[in-house]
């Protein structure tokens, strides 16, 4: 039943003989990921690595809800793009600090989360995507038509401001590391997720809820609890977006939206940790590519979701982690 | 005339009412062929709604290139639409129905994506308008309000195609084979019906209905490449509130929705954008399985 269950049964068989080198290669490979992201700036244009940033976690925090406990949103944007609002209103209307109006966003999109979960997670797989994507649908309409979000236009101009009075975020680079440890805040909660207790229901769930119900678990109140921190962490990028582009725009609440943060899931590896970081690194990546030829960027968009559901559904990340044989260190 | 009805003038009324009754057409159009295809692929068409679109462009194309007219259109569109289906079905749906049905509804989402991209590519995001055929041109004066022959033709023409799909499915040997392989392809296919050429039948049949919804449309709204792309959001609503169970379900449900819609036009018009959505909540709280469907 499960996207998952494909490769699970022989990863669980490897688990045994990969862990004994696992925990030292991880703890390598992530010292070497943290000194190349502290050193890129220097390397790479930030406003482009901050677009990578905020799309990587909103990508982590959907892959939290379709890879560890096997629900299929495509709906996201909406939590995305209502945060991205809220970030930017509170901080250019009210003028809040920008921490301030990013935790708003975030707190936001937590209680839309756990309003539009309630409804969703009393349908499965096809019918909770359906309803997902309905209800991010009516967002849209929301954003349309409410006063505060100046319909077409969006909220533009939106001040970076001062990061706790301290950090002029109108630098780049004092940008570029706030957007950097936002991110990471967002990765260590995932991960801290994923490998809990909880995380492991989640996964038990995934595979089989029948099975976790007869168990004695309360599966729905575990989906929701997954749903509202997916919602959440997708809130956290959306109000950081809005604040390093200083606009939030209709673009943040469409099911496009929605369908590109499945994208970079997809392409990345749907179900491992670092599979969504690379799956929005290359779609940002080709997006940019794009925009300077002719070529028309659904189009190729849409071959690579049709590409990637038929021949390279683990991704990219679930690719080499198959290869090497050491699936188990992640799920 | 008359006076008014709660306040509103009964022409206002009647044509909001009349606006709501063909978006219900067109409603019921797509989840039919969505409900159709679902019962026997496992899959949600995400595609549903860039074939209607493509529909509505192969009449405009065969009109604006060939000079072929409207009612050789509503033949030969959705009969190309079909074949396109076919063609979908043999070459990427079928290497995936022993996988996750969600895998279906991605590859059909970024087959959207493809299909409207070309077409935006190609003709701009512009309407094009496509002329009323003269047969249907002009009007009726019912005395309570004045019905246009096209508007009043799409919505026979849309009731037609529904019951007699609906006919075809309940009461024929064919629909009886149909109904039969949803529940157990297997043994089916054991008694010699050979079931993968009746599943990509199956499914160029619901994208042609989707095709032929296309060019119902053409003449009433323009012909857009993103014409498609909101209206299928608001019928996978549809779907949802009807339940996928059953193929009047899923058609009843289309046309009441598309009532509704246009009677919240009438009194509260802010909300008539997300009145469907509304109720897909009020029905996912009170029967969760969608007021047609049975819970599995």
């Amino acid at each position: 039943m499960s996207l998952h269950s494909q490769s699970s049964g022989r990863a669980s068989a490897k688990a045994a003989q990969a862990s004994a080198t696992g925990p030292t290669a991880t703890r390598i490979g992530a010292l070497v990921a943290l000194a190349a992201l502290l050193a890129v700036p220097f390397l790479l244009y930030p406003v482009f690595l901050m677009k990578v940033l905020c799309f990587a976690l909103f990508a982590c925090a959907f892959n939290l809800l379709i890879g560890f406990g096997g629900l299929l949103s495509f709906g996201h944007a909406a939590f995305f793009g209502s945060a991205a609002y809220v970030t930017a209103h509170t901080v250019k209307v009210w003028g809040l600090p920008p921490e301030l109006g990013i935790l708003l966003g975030t707190a936001a999109s937590a209680l839309l989360g756990i309003l539009f979960g309630s409804i969703a997670i009393r349908r499965q797989g096809i019918y909770f995507a359906m309803i997902t994507l309905a209800l991010s649908q009516m967002v849209f309409f929301l954003a349309l038509q409410l006063p505060f979000t100046h319909g077409e236009d969006g909220i533009q101009a939106v001040p970076r401001g001062v990061l706790f009075g301290v950090f002029d975020l109108n630098n780049p680079l004092a940008m570029y590391y706030t957007v950097l440890g936002v991110f990471l805040i967002g990765f260590a909660i995932i991960w801290r997720t994923v490998h809990s207790p909880f995380g492991q229901v989640l996964k038990a769930i995934r595979e089989n809820e029948p099975r976790a119900i007869s168990l004695g678990y309360r599966t729905d109140r575990y989906k929701l609890l997954a749903f509202v921190l997916s919602a959440s962490l997708a809130g956290l990028a959306g109000g950081t977006k809005a604040i390093v582009f200083q606009l939030a725009t209709l673009t943040d609440v469409t099911w496009q939206m929605s369908g590109e943060v499945v994208l970079m899931t997809l392409l990345g590896g749907m179900g491992t940790l670092t599979g969504p970081v690379i799956g929005a690194a290359l779609v940002v990546t080709l997006e940019n590519y794009l925009a300077a030829t002719s070529l028309p960027v659904p189009v190729v968009i849409g071959c690579i979701f049709v590409a990637c559901v038929l021949v390279f559904r683990r991704g990219i990340a679930g690719e080499i982690q198959a290869r090497l044989g050491k699936k188990s260190r992640e799920s | 005339m008359m006076g008014t009805i709660f306040g509103i003038p009964p022409q206002a009324l009647f044509g909001q009412l009349l606006l709501g009754l063909i978006n219900g057409s067109f409603y019921a159009l797509l989840s039919l062929g969505l409900a159709v295809i679902f019962g026997m692929l496992n899959v949600i068409n995400f595609a549903h709604g860039a074939l209607y679109m493509m529909g509505a462009f192969v009449a405009w194309l065969m009109l604006t290139q060939l000079g072929i007219g409207y009612w050789w259109a509503l033949l030969l569109s959705p009969l190309i639409v079909g074949l396109f289906g076919v063609v979908l079905e043999k070459t990427l749906l079928s290497r995936l129905y022993k996988l996750d049905h969600l895998y279906g509804l991605l590859l059909t989402f970024g087959l959207a994506l493809i299909v409207e991209g070309a077409f935006r590519h190609q003709y701009g995001v512009s309407g094009q308008p496509y002329p009323i055929p003269d047969a249907l041109k002009g009007g009726q004066n019912l005395g309570f309000m004045f019905l246009p022959n096209y508007r009043g033709w799409v919505v026979v023409a849309s009731l037609v195609v529904c019951i007699s799909t609906w006919i075809a499915i309940e009461k024929t040997k064919l629909g009886a084979y149909l109904r039969a392989a949803t529940e157990n392809p297997v043994l089916v296919q054991a008694f010699g019906i050979n079931v993968p050429r009746m599943i990509t039948l199956t499914y160029a049949f619901g994208v042609a209905l989707a095709g032929l919804a296309g060019v119902l449309a053409a003449p009433i709204y323009q012909v857009s490449p993103l014409m498609g792309s909101n209206l299928i959001i608001v019928v996978f609503a549809v779907v949802v509130i009807g339940g996928m169970g059953s193929i009047l379900g899923a058609v009843l449900t289309g046309y009441g929705l598309g009532l509704l819609e246009g009677l919240t036009k009438v009194f509260y018009p802010e909300a008539s954008n997300i009145v469907v959505f509304v109720i897909m909540v009020v029905v996912l709280m009170i029967k969760p399985a969608g007021l047609f469907g049975r819970e599995r």
